[in-house]
């Protein structure tokens, strides 16, 4: 347990995340490019949805991580709340606009998706209500710890807004099975053999795997900054801030 | 100084009940009505569907129902769950991806003749992809991609429990 | 080359997510490097004010 506590403390955690971020932004922008030569160029066109398919290389790894950031989020929150550690705070509140764009972006790509493919860039269905429900959850979650003052009790009240918020999860997860939906049903499950041309799965995957790096390196990034509003003052930073701003 | 920040504290308390207020009105909106996306034919047929109010219909296409008018977009065709068939009335263009055999919901109300009269027509198609090459060959072996009929199944079965 | 931006007539759509995507994603890179250099200016005077030599 006592390793646990030295990592958690924002003293030890911030030169490690500054030394990780790079090398995540570096790994995210390589299999990126990967990934966008696989969608946009390497994979063939679909056998009913033409070109329009392509879309499906930005859009299901941003609705996957707006997801996944905000069981992460919540996580962090439970950590905070039960051991009370300020770098699980931090780590949660430095998810959520990661969160935040992933979110609109899976909404955004859905739209331009929908469009030609259905018929209309928006309908109310299970799915895609309680995918604009996750977007003002994680935007009632930034405004809300902006809105309170005491740092810590802007922490509280954010973690308990990200647990009681993570019920939605699985309800957009399993709402294309729970629910008549015009959204179809997964192409990938753990379930069930996958429903793609293997090239096609490549790129989805490789896309993904891109996201979430990208994810892990903004939040790393942004929860050095912060480590900084906060501990301005501390000690301990001392010697990290002495010499030019980089 | 001190008003100013007070001023924004109040800002985000607004803006924080405001995303909260949209999500909570979001989340009993779906589950007084949205839920039910469509119903199928055969719950139509069962009297679920609202009367009286417009609602959607959702199934596929069936095989050889496409009938265009001459010199006009009215299009018919039937949506079909492979028990019960309704007939649909629509003006309108049709999306890309509608087909004779795939998913449909239309959104629109039922007639007294029981003819749907449509107002749009959305096409539902289904979670598999694969290039044109790859589904041709899978016909042409005698298995072709089936368009995803769990989900009229599975309507149905709510229906005869 | 051409052919490949239609994207079979839906180039629109298709650029359209792409290129909000890359927008969005550049809006918080630049944002979260504004963010740390704020903080980290603001970390600094603090230290100097506190251990000021």
């Amino acid at each position: 347990m006592r390793w646990l506590y030295r990592y958690a403390s924002p003293a030890t955690f911030y030169p490690v995340a500054g030394a990780l971020a790079p090398w995540f932004f570096v790994a995210a922008a390589l299999l990126g490019a990967a990934g966008l030569y696989i969608g946009l160029i390497a994979a063939p066109t679909d056998f009913q949805q033409g070109d329009a398919y392509r879309i499906i290389y930005i859009h299901v790894p941003a609705a996957w991580m707006s997801m996944f950031i905000y069981v992460v989020m919540a996580a962090y929150g439970v950590l905070f709340l039960s051991l009370n550690t300020r770098l699980s705070a931090m780590m949660m509140s430095a998810l959520a606009p990661t969160g935040a764009m992933f979110t609109f972006l899976a909404l955004w790509t859905g739209a331009l998706w929908g469009r030609p493919t259905w018929g209309a860039y928006w309908v109310w269905d299970a799915r895609l209500t309680s995918e604009l429900i996750l977007l003002f959850l994680y935007l009632g979650f930034m405004a809300l710890q902006a809105a309170i003052e005491d740092p810590r009790r802007a922490d509280r009240a954010a973690a308990l807004l990200a647990i009681v918020g993570v019920v939605n999860v699985p309800i957009i997860y399993f709402s294309v099975q729970w629910w008549n939906t015009l959204h179809q049903g997964a192409s990938v499950s753990l379930t069930a053999s996958p429903k793609m041309a293997r090239i096609m799965l490549t790129g989805m995957l490789i896309m993904s795997l891109a996201a979430w790096l990208y994810a892990i390196g903004a939040s790393l990034l942004r929860v050095r900054a912060i480590i900084l509003e906060r501990e301005a003052g501390a000690e301990w930073l001392q010697g990290h801030v002495d010499g030019k701003a980089r | 100084m001190e008003i100013r920040a007070r001023h924004r504290r109040f800002a985000w308390i607004a803006a924080g009940i405001v995303a909260l207020g949209v999500a909570a009105a979001l989340v009993l909106n779906a589950f007084r009505s949205n839920l039910v996306f469509f119903y199928t034919p055969s719950q139509v047929f069962a009297e679920e569907a609202p009367k009286n109010r417009s609602f959607r219909i959702g199934g596929l296409v069936e095989p050889g129902s496409l009938a265009r008018a001459s010199g006009s977009v009215e299009v018919r065709f039937r949506v079909t769950d492979n028990a019960r068939t309704v007939p649909v009335i629509y003006h309108g263009i049709l999306p890309d991806l509608f087909k004779e055999g795939k998913g449909v919901v239309a959104q629109g109300a039922l007639g007294a003749d029981g003819i749907f009269v449509a107002s749009q027509v959305l096409a539902k198609h289904d979670e598999n992809y694969m290039p044109p090459e790859a589904e041709e060959a899978l016909r042409k072996a005698g298995h072709p991609v089936k368009p995803r009929e769990e989900f009229v199944d599975k309507a149905r079965a709510s229906v005869q429990k | 080359m051409m052919e490949w931006l239609a994207m079979g007539g839906y180039g629109g759509y298709v650029w359209g997510a792409y290129g909000v995507a890359v927008i969005a994603i550049g809006a918080e890179c630049i944002a979260l490097v504004r963010r740390r250099r704020r903080a980290f200016a603001r970390a600094r005077a603090e230290a100097e004010v506190n251990h000021g030599d």
